[in-house]
């Protein structure tokens, strides 16, 4: 340990550790607009400078470490002013249209020279040569108003493992994109739009669907129906002051309903639904290999994640027959919504308007596949982030925090605590071990309160084992076998994962893997600004979710059964194989 | 050279002719086999590349990148950070005026211009006919003979604007050895 003072305060901090990290581990804040949390300091954004005793000139507080006897003043009057130089530096280039700015809410360079007390910007800078790439469904890169903190690079690279991003070209004229300043839509980019969850202003943001969706709306001849994934009750709240972690699932169906949706419904309905035909697929697969003795692509990987699909396509083609053909709970939705429920209802497919609340970029990209689609017939239509239904609520003058608890709509709004976790981490393949268990034993899955703990947290691939015994007579192949699984979250995280298997093979029969840190929970299209504190509170928000309900199994939604009795008929049907599966393809770099 | 061959063939004959794409794939090959362990080994990579090719075009910077196991993002970002490294061809002559502290007091922006208007070309272009290309250096350490020029590897010292017609018509009498003679030595 070493002994450091901090303006007035004496304090122990660990060797090794930055003068960032020591005024944070006592509570003083020192502004930064590049660093990130758990990653090697980046040092671009010179915000964090502070004046340290014996130095010579001011230092950057995230890149420079402690040493015994250290004398940092964190807030000098020099310290200050200096900060307050480079904000007005940053913001002499900076396309600075504060209101009519994707982020004027939640940009921290304009919180920041708020604080600072900016007040007029005494410095004419040259401007970027302004190019806007919107060239994804997913995301719109704006490179005047990028201030180079790199925070994109550093995600997309180490956290996601895809590299889409880097600095090209040298000093004023840098531009932070893809090589051979390309288009995203050119380069092996997931869209997963964690780039657009940490940058710190306007530059990276996802592409708005909300016009169309008001137009929809607005529209008479059509009936406009809302499905909101797991992972939006969970994070909702915080557009509007409530803490991370707070569950609004009944304040957000309320608002959804005065938004003036004809059908408030549930991606978690459709959740049950994958489990039961994932889960089934995963059986088959087993049998086909056990029984059958014929080769059959195992593990099997979930299908859930649209930006884990786009990074097997890029990346992994060797794996794509690995991956389950189910859609994803969301498309899923879609094609329910317009047979299934376009029946019940007496109206015609195209009359019928789908719109996800998604936690998540690669959503609005996957809505687009060209193959989600039956007879013509987009799946889905509108992909909203859980932050553009936040701007809707606010622009329709509703007060979320004063609105009631509302249920969701039938037939497509009941759903199991199983498929409330689908949004953590960990939790799709609870969810499935659940069922399949059941399924082949007739018990319940033997672990305490129905979770498989070794899967869940922050840990970047978990894995788990459970023997299976006194299996029912038909599944009595089954009798004894290990059954193994592996979950990964982060891209990067995956990356390692394939890798090794590649390397050494695989002794899983089924992983799990989300594209975004935690799962949905940290997707791309979520408040701003997720940190593993954030991560932690909404996970235990959504377990407590699955917790407060009775139905905590798949199998056991009702409505998903009278699905499958009243229209689809069986798991891996006709009707299933033609609506809710898919197929996927190798896509060059 | 000014641009890769069409052909793809080997050169089989004993002549000094520019060798084949192929060739040059091949010893790209042995330069990333040789720099891909080394620490830091992608700047003397990407250099040895831009030698044996005249420039760096993406296919180059591709199979670098696969070959070092980065991203074609962090190469072509490398490759685009250093003003010595080009993606597109350069001419037979490449001169590069100092714009570093020293030559830039001592008239280097004034020797720059004379060079676009005697050339007819900006700051990173080739003229028409691939003769010369041109572009700004930043210190090449001879600041004690500023404003300094390179041309290829020849370095002209103290050089007056005024005399960077008659530098023009020397270098393409002979003065400074091709690029494309240099090369293939």
């Amino acid at each position: 340990m070493l002994n450091v003072t901090v303006n007035t305060q004496k304090i122990q901090v660990p060797e090794g550790s930055t003068i960032l990290q020591a005024a944070r581990q006592m509570g003083v804040s020192i502004p930064t607009l590049c660093n990130l949390e758990k990653r090697e300091a980046i040092g671009a954004c010179r915000v964090c400078l502070v004046e340290v005793e014996g130095a010579r000139i001011l230092q950057a507080a995230c890149s420079t470490p402690v040493h015994e006897g250290m004398v940092v003043r964190t807030h000098s009057a020099q310290a200050r002013a200096a900060r307050r130089q480079v904000v007005e530096m940053l913001l002499s280039e900076h396309d600075g249209n504060c209101p009519t700015c994707d982020r004027s809410g939640d940009c921290e360079l304009r919180a920041l020279a708020e604080e600072m007390g900016v007040s007029q910007v005494p410095f004419e800078g040259m401007r970027a040569k302004p190019h806007i790439d919107d060239s994804t469904p997913a995301l719109v890169r704006d490179n005047s108003k990028c201030i180079k903190c790199r925070r994109c690079v550093t995600v997309c690279s180490e956290v996601q493992g895809v590299g889409a991003l880097f600095p090209q070209g040298r000093g004023f004229q840098t531009v932070i994109g893809p090589a051979f300043t390309r288009d995203l839509a050119e380069v092996a980019c997931v869209q997963c739009g964690q780039c657009a969850a940490v940058c710190p202003v306007g530059a990276i943001v996802e592409k708005s669907c909300i016009p169309q969706v008001w137009k929809a709306i607005e529209n008479p001849h059509l009936h406009v129906v809302v499905q909101t994934a797991p992972a939006i009750r969970a994070a909702l709240g915080e557009c509007f002051g409530y803490e991370p972690g707070t569950r609004v699932t009944g304040k957000m169906a309320a608002a959804l309903r005065r938004l003036g949706f004809d059908g408030v419904f549930d991606t978690n309905f459709t959740a049950d639904l994958t489990i039961l035909e994932e889960g089934t697929e995963l059986l088959t697969r087993l049998k086909t290999a056990l029984v059958d003795k014929q080769p059959v692509a195992l593990p099997m990987f979930t299908s859930c994640s649209p930006g884990w699909i786009n990074f097997a396509e890029f990346y992994f083609p060797q794996f794509l027959p690995n991956i389950s053909t189910c859609k994803s709970p969301q498309q899923m939705f879609g094609a329910v919504a317009k047979s299934y429920y376009a029946q019940k209802i007496g109206r015609k497919p195209e009359e019928i308007v789908v719109v996800s609340v998604m936690p998540c970029t690669a959503k609005k990209f996957e809505a687009q596949r060209p193959e989600m689609e039956s007879h013509g017939v987009r799946d889905v239509d509108y992909v909203l982030t859980t932050r553009e239904l936040a701007k809707m609520i606010k622009e329709a003058g509703i007060d979320f925090r004063a609105l009631p608890d509302e249920p969701m709509d039938a037939p497509l709004g009941l759903s199991s605590g199983a498929a409330d976790i689908f949004a953590n981490t960990g939790g799709v393949m609870e969810a499935a071990l659940r069922t399949a268990y059941e399924i082949v034993t007739g018990r319940e899955l033997p672990v305490a309160n129905l979770h498989v703990s070794a899967i869940a947290g922050l840990a970047g691939v978990k894995e788990a084992a459970l023997t299976i015994t006194g299996t029912k007579p038909e599944w009595n192949f089954l009798e004894g076998v290990e059954l193994k699984v592996a979950v990964s979250h982060g891209l990067g995280n995956t990356r390692r994962l394939l890798e090794h298997i590649k390397a050494h093979g695989s002794p899983y029969h089924f992983i799990e893997v989300m594209t975004c840190p935690g799962g949905c929970i940290g997707g791309g299209g979520q408040p701003r600004f997720t940190d593993d504190a954030v991560r932690l509170k909404r996970i235990g928000a959504i377990y407590s979710e699955d917790e407060s309900k009775k139905m905590r199994k798949s199998h056991e939604n009702p409505d998903v059964q009278k699905l499958y009795t009243e229209f689809l008929g069986k798991p891996l049907g006709e009707k299933s194989h033609h609506l809710l599966h898919t197929k996927y393809a190798h896509k060059a770099k | 050279m000014t641009s890769l061959p069409a052909s793809a063939a080997p050169c089989s004959c004993a002549c000094s002719c520019e060798p084949s794409e192929t060739e040059m794939f091949a010893r790209l090959d042995e330069v990333i086999s040789e720099y891909r362990e080394k620490p830091g080994g992608l700047i003397p990579a990407l250099q040895t590349a831009q030698s044996v090719f005249g420039y760096l075009p993406e296919t180059v910077i591709r199979r670098i990148a696969e070959g070092f196991g980065k991203t074609v993002s962090e190469v072509a970002g490398v490759v685009t950070f250093y003003s010595f490294f080009t993606l597109h061809p350069r001419g037979k002559y490449l001169v590069r005026v100092c714009l570093g502290t020293a030559c830039y007091v001592r008239g280097g922006k004034d020797v720059l211009d004379a060079f676009k208007k005697k050339l007819q070309i900006e700051v990173g272009e080739t003229t028409p006919d691939r003769q010369f290309s041109l572009e700004v250096g930043r210190c090449f350490g001879a600041c004690g003979m500023a404003p300094v020029v390179m041309v290829n590897d020849t370095v002209y010292q103290r050089v007056k604007p005024a005399r960077v017609g008659e530098m023009v018509n020397q270098i393409v009498a002979g003065a400074v050895v091709a690029a494309s003679e240099k090369e293939h030595t």
